[in-house]
């Protein structure tokens, strides 16, 4: 009689709890930040994103204290392999909620796969592929700050209509390089212009003599450098000691970040033409966030993918609030339905693809003349607005959009 | 123009060239590789971690004491070789008498420590460092433009490499360390300072390491992973020379590195894998490397 008794109220007890779906898992929201906290995209990402992750978390709290919220970060050494490592534990073992950041295009559309299987949620940064949005889309995943089609669109059209109609390309040979080279090839060509040939380096590389001479004879008036990180920065240094753009060929950077232009100095940044979609100096929210960051991060400013790691955060944590659950999926349902509003990208929206969609901005680097103080690099060139940014939501070949 | 495998020929002694800019670094650092393995037995493997430490001592000479490259070419290798010696005084002259391999753990060990130190201290974009004004531009040499810093490096690191291997192979000092590399008792009974030569000889291989580190600052970016990058090819171009020889390693360097050249020409992707490739057919066919003699 006792047994049975003792089984009646575990079955109960069962039962009632079964009812506690809509309800945080371990009573705490847990976002991981995983991205290269030491190697050719550290800096641009790595620790300043946890900084910013933290940043919005206590921005949130600040208002609503009816979560709590705590911030783990790990190094996926740019290895598929090992992100996926990470995210499995995190997800199996560690009770992480969601995963943000994210650069290299490879790990990215790894952790991707494993976020829809295992139904929580990802926010991309600093990853870039546009395949995120096309053919790898997922009801788990928020694609944030910037994208390859983006880029190309951006920077890539802005060259080709101002008389830069021949191109060759410099690849970084992996997932990213492959899709902003292939974005890239098809606005040159939409555009009327011409791609005189290619080359993909090792990812990554420090010595890039040997394809910018290949560069240099092909006689294209655009090198197009479809790498990032310390690639692009040693690739533009090298072309300045081989005298490319004093042999009148000019420099495509198709993915510069701040941090970039800061390691390469003024001088031998100085009229690069990049496309970013937000920069410190844009507004009093901006340079007011800047300020905050730079304190917390020993003078660094923040670049494109620390400001989308905040504003994606934030956005984040207000789904949750407003659903009262970390279940990813549902969770990235209620960040599409909910509009965007923070201080780093104003207002805005996440389509059905999981495109967050704002403006892009087209910037020049400043010649040292014109700088008036340090990290004063950027003067704007043109404003592209939110709908012509990005892809159309019809030409990505997402599954998830009803055609 | 005429094409060879239909690449035109100019661009083709373009890529030359570029390659024997790359081996002469490689030559540099197998050099300083094969001087300590030859003569010391003891594999350094923190001959990297050194290469990037006469970078970022150069960086700091220009920084905070305003000296310039000409400066560090003399003082850097001295700076890093006096640590080597520290390095070698403490830690690595404790394990003569065991196993090769002791010594290949410890020198690995010291090589991550200051690999973690430095990256922890510095980040991993890089720090600038300048061409020197007087190596700056370059000539059009017709098919291609070559610029002055990257001759610059191909003369000197030729000079460095062909002086050792002469004071070495053709001097009396030279003589002392061969001899006392094969009997140390005999040749401490002729009243030589072993001990002493040992020391000073890895301080210089250290000191050759180093060097090739300030030669390579203003071309690659000063960061805490460059001698990681290098170090693995740099041993895979000993092995491939053969360890102990000291020509044999500078020969291989050049070689491998216009090997490693051309290959960035025809398959661009491999290019960071055709020195192993061939490491590994040197090893199957002629396992003491091509000019060894162990």
């Amino acid at each position: 009689m006792r047994m049975k008794l003792k089984a009646l109220a575990a079955a109960a007890a069962l039962a009632l709890s079964g009812g506690a779906h809509a309800q945080i898992s371990g009573n705490v929201v847990k976002i991981g930040v995983m991205n290269d906290q030491s190697g050719t995209y550290a800096d641009l990402a790595g620790p300043g994103s946890v900084e910013a992750a933290k940043m919005a978390v206590e921005d949130f709290r600040a208002k609503d204290k009816s979560l709590n919220v705590e911030v783990v970060f790990a190094d996926h050494q740019n290895k598929a392999d090992v992100g996926s490592q990470i995210a499995r534990k995190w997800y199996d073992a560690d009770g992480v909620d969601v995963i943000v950041d994210v650069p290299t295009s490879s790990v990215v559309l790894a952790v991707n796969q494993i976020t829809r299987e295992k139904g929580k949620a990802l926010i991309v940064s600093t990853g870039a592929t546009s395949d995120l949005t096309g053919k790898a889309c997922s009801p788990n995943s928020v694609h944030w700050t910037y994208d390859t089609w983006q880029l190309a669109n951006g920077t890539g059209s802005a060259i080709v209509k101002t008389g830069g109609d021949s191109w060759f390309f410099l690849t970084a040979d992996y997932a990213f390089g492959h899709a902003l080279e292939r974005d890239t090839e098809a606005v040159v060509i939409k555009n009327g212009g011409k791609v005189l040939g290619k080359v993909r380096h090792p990812f990554p590389s420090s010595d890039f003599s040997s394809f910018l001479l290949q560069a240099q004879s092909s006689k294209a008036k655009v090198i197009g450098l479809a790498n990032a990180g310390a690639d692009t920065t040693n690739a533009i240094k090298q072309a300045a000691e081989f005298g490319i753009v004093k042999g009148g060929q000019s420099l495509a950077g198709l993915l510069v970040f701040i941090t970039d232009v800061k390691s390469l100095g003024l001088d031998k940044a100085q009229g690069l033409v990049l496309s970013e979609t937000f920069y410190w100096d844009l507004n009093d929210q901006t340079r007011a966030f800047a300020k905050r960051f730079s304190e917390r991060m020993k003078g660094l400013h923040p670049s494109m993918g620390h400001a989308g790691v905040y504003a994606g955060v934030l956005h984040y944590l207000k789904a949750v609030a407003a659903l009262k659950s970390d279940d990813g999926t549902k969770v990235v349902a209620k960040m599409k339905e909910l509009p965007t509003d923070d201080p780093l990208f104003g207002k805005g929206s996440i389509r059905a693809d999981g495109r967050k969609i704002h403006p892009s901005y087209l910037f020049e680097v400043k010649k040292p003349s014109e700088s008036k103080g340090p990290w004063d690099f950027y003067k704007l060139r043109a404003t592209v607005p939110a709908e012509q940014a990005f892809r159309p939501m019809e030409q990505g070949d997402c599954p998830l959009v009803k055609k | 123009m005429s094409e060879i495998f239909g690449v035109p020929t100019q661009a083709l002694f373009g890529q030359l060239l570029i390659g024997l800019i790359n081996g002469s670094f490689y030559a540099l650092l197998s050099l300083g590789l094969a001087v300590i393995f030859g003569l010391l037995n003891i594999i350094n493997f923190t001959h990297g971690a050194q290469y990037m430490m006469g970078a970022f001592a150069a960086y700091f000479l220009a920084q905070k004491l305003g000296l310039g490259y000409w400066w560090s070419l003399i003082l850097v290798p001295l700076i890093v070789g006096a640590s080597g010696i520290v390095i070698e005084r403490l830690m690595i002259s404790r394990l003569y008498k065991l196993d090769h391999l002791y010594g290949l753990l410890l020198t690995f060990g010291i090589a991550l420590i200051i690999q973690g130190a430095f990256r922890h201290q510095f980040g991993s974009s890089g720090l600038p460092y300048a061409i020197p004004k007087e190596l700056e531009g370059g000539q059009n040499l017709g098919f291609m433009f070559l610029p002055n810093y990257r001759a610059w490096v191909i003369v000197a690191s030729l000079a460095v490499c062909i002086g050792t291997w002469f004071v070495i192979e053709r001097t009396k000092l030279g003589a002392y360390l061969r001899a006392a590399t094969e009997n140390p008792t005999l040749v401490q009974a002729f009243g030589v300072n072993v001990p002493r030569m040992i020391t000073l000889t890895y301080g210089f291989g250290v000191a050759l390491a180093a060097l090739a580190g300030v030669m390579a600052a203003p071309i690659y970016q000063v960061n805490p992973l460059m001698g990681a990058d290098l170090i693995i090819v740099v041993f895979a171009v000993v092995v491939i020379g053969g360890m102990g020889s000291i020509l044999g390693s500078v020969l291989t360097g050049f070689a491998l590195g216009v090997v490693e050249g051309l290959t960035k020409v025809f398959f661009p992707e491999a290019s960071n894998t055709v020195i192993f490739v061939i490491m590994a057919i040197v090893l199957m066919i002629r396992p003491q490397g091509l000019f060894g003699q162990r």
